[in-house]
């Protein structure tokens, strides 16, 4: 996979524990610059993937490659920074001393532990010890920490567990900073609507498997539009005159119409010369979380 | 590797639980090495461990001629098994506290990880031993003052000897602990079965020898057995001559005892980087 255009892409990826299959044949491909939402619910395998990814776990089967080499690469890992599930750091250490560790496992300079720990906002507390942090605190040192070696490539496994609604919101924002520019993010998560707001692409997986990947908006399809209206079946017929019958369906007491939203002033137009009496007309959009529960929920049916 | 080093000192050198076990290991030795012996002395004669010794034999043994030995006797026992625990401590805390996972994702390989570490635990046990050795002459000065003695001190290689012999044996047990750190994921496991066997099972092994002719060859490749066997080659007494030391013995040559322990360091600590290689870490 050297030379690939992809900065982080699996083949057929496996990991068995006995007879379970944590991960099963598992094609991920990440592009540089983008970030890509790496999504499932518990269990499903996200985090073995990353460890796959990052040498800690051996692949049972199965090639994975990260910037062009194989996992756990030193070369690989020092333009790296990852975060896998629940921060772990020294307790006796101070936040700073921490980072200091690190920088020498890294054999970088320990020049930018401030400017580091400043973007965390965790400059104040840097010299007390990680076991007086509180979680959100120690997310962030965290974060932080992966940020110590500049990396070109950020993978956090659930970097908002544990966080406050407000924790949650802030490192929401700092991860659109940290993909801002040429830094490629593989973010995973089973927070759909967290991950929504952030990533360029996704993939989601279940049960071990990749069931879909692209960009959000091609998974989360075009979106309907919601129309309520008295009477419902002269309203039916109107839209299915200018819609076709395939686009129009009922669903409690409404109709949904597989349209663009940028048709609702035609939509509206048409019904109110038809006399029909529109009491709600508006655009329905997919959440991704409805795309997600409707795979997995097909996934768990098979 | 230099880099692990580097931050492997760095947290062993912050980490309070290490300064305890220092702290733990000097009171040892000077309560064992001078201040009972002292008491017993300044008491008239010797009892228990140092039955059979007279006035003079124990305060001999805490004059500065007698340093080597005398620092050395408590080796075997009490300074091997905190080395053990040094070790285990160090690696299995990397399990316990999940900073494996941070460390593996720095940058360097296993081998350097785990050579750096290891290599970090060998130099603090090296200022231990240097520790012990200063603070007990510094005692057996105060001693020889007090008493009006000569304060004849060994020679540079008689203390050279004393450090690496030492050194030797206090990092063998370290590596050890390291070792059962690593193929037990876990320090409770490793700090218990090592002390198990360090306290328990060698000296009865040691018990056993002279009944069944098999324990006696197993013995001799004991660690503890080794360890006692290099001390008494320095000058220690062993367990059954007067003011002898438990773990002290006789059974090796020094020569032997000292390849046997150089040994256990290799072996343990290439083993143990094999098995850290072969695991998936959670």
């Amino acid at each position: 996979m050297i030379g690939s255009e992809y900065l982080v892409e699996t083949k057929d990826l496996t990991k068995r524990y006995g007879n379970v299959r944590a991960v099963d044949r598992l094609n991920l491909a990440v592009r540089p610059g983008e970030v890509y939402g790496f999504l499932g619910p518990n269990g499903a395998g996200k985090t073995t993937t990353l460890r796959m990814l990052l040498g800690l776990v051996r692949a049972s089967s199965g090639t994975a490659a990260v910037l062009g080499r194989a996992p756990g690469d030193p070369e690989t890992l020092v333009r790296v920074g990852a975060l896998v599930e629940e921060p772990a750091f020294y307790p006796y250490l101070s936040g700073r001393d921490n980072l200091r560790v690190l920088a020498r496992f890294a054999r970088i300079g320990e020049h930018g532990i401030d400017e580091v720990l400043d973007a965390v906002d965790l400059l104040g507390r840097a010299n007390d010890r990680v076991k007086t942090y509180s979680q959100g605190m120690r997310q962030r040192l965290g974060v932080a920490a992966t940020l110590l070696k500049d990396p070109e490539l950020l993978i956090l496994d659930e970097p908002t567990n544990g966080l406050d609604p407000a924790g949650m919101t802030e490192m929401r924002a700092l991860i659109r900073r940290l993909g801002s520019g040429d830094r490629t993010v593989l973010l995973s998560s089973h927070l759909l609507s967290e991950v929504e707001q952030v990533v360029d692409r996704v993939g989601v997986i279940s049960h071990g498997s990749l069931i879909v990947e692209g960009a959000v908006d091609e998974i989360r399809g075009r979106g309907s539009v919601l129309v309520r209206a008295e009477p419902l079946s002269a309203a039916r017929e109107r839209v299915e005159r200018l819609l076709g019958s395939k686009r129009v369906e009922v669903v409690d007491g409404t109709l949904r119409l597989d349209s663009e939203p940028s048709r609702l002033s035609q939509i509206n137009r048409e019904l109110v010369l038809a006399g029909v009496a529109v009491s709600e007309l508006r655009p329905v959009e997919r959440t991704l979380e409805d795309v997600f529960l409707e795979l997995t929920g097909e996934e768990k049916e098979r | 590797m230099i880099g692990s080093y580097r931050a492997e000192i760095l947290k062993l050198v912050k980490w309070p639980a290490m300064w305890v076990l220092a702290v733990v290991l000097l009171v040892l030795a000077q309560v064992f090495g001078y201040l009972i012996p002292y008491v017993g002395y300044r008491s008239g004669g010797g009892s228990g461990f140092a039955a059979g010794q007279t006035a003079a034999q124990l305060l001999a043994d805490v004059l500065p001629s007698r340093l080597v030995p005398n620092t050395l006797g408590g080796f075997p026992l009490f300074a091997g098994a905190i080395a053990l625990v040094i070790g285990a401590l160090s690696v299995g805390s990397e399990y316990g506290w999940k900073t494996l996972k941070t460390i593996l994702t720095q940058r360097p390989r296993r081998s350097a990880i785990l050579g750096g570490k290891l290599l970090a635990i060998v130099t603090v046990v090296l200022v231990l031993v240097v520790g012990t050795f200063a603070v007990n002459a510094f005692w057996s000065w105060v001693i020889a003052t007090t008493e009006n003695r000569s304060a004849d001190w060994p020679s540079a290689l008689d203390m050279t000897q004393g450090i690496g012999a030492g050194w030797l044996i206090l990092g063998a047990w370290s590596v050890v602990g390291a070792f059962l750190s690593v193929v037990f994921r876990s320090t409770p496991l490793a700090i218990g079965l090592g002390l198990v066997w360090a306290l328990a099972v060698e000296n009865l092994i040691r018990g056993f020898a002279g009944v069944l002719s098999f324990l006696d060859a197993f013995q001799q490749g004991m660690p503890g057995t080794n360890a006692g066997s290099l001390v008494a080659s320095l000058g220690a007494a062993t367990l059954d001559q007067p003011g002898g030391t438990p773990g002290v013995t006789d059974v090796v040559s020094g020569p032997q005892a000292a390849v046997v322990l150089g040994t256990y360091v290799v072996v343990f600590a290439l083993v143990g980087g094999f098995a850290l290689r072969r695991q998936d870490v959670q």
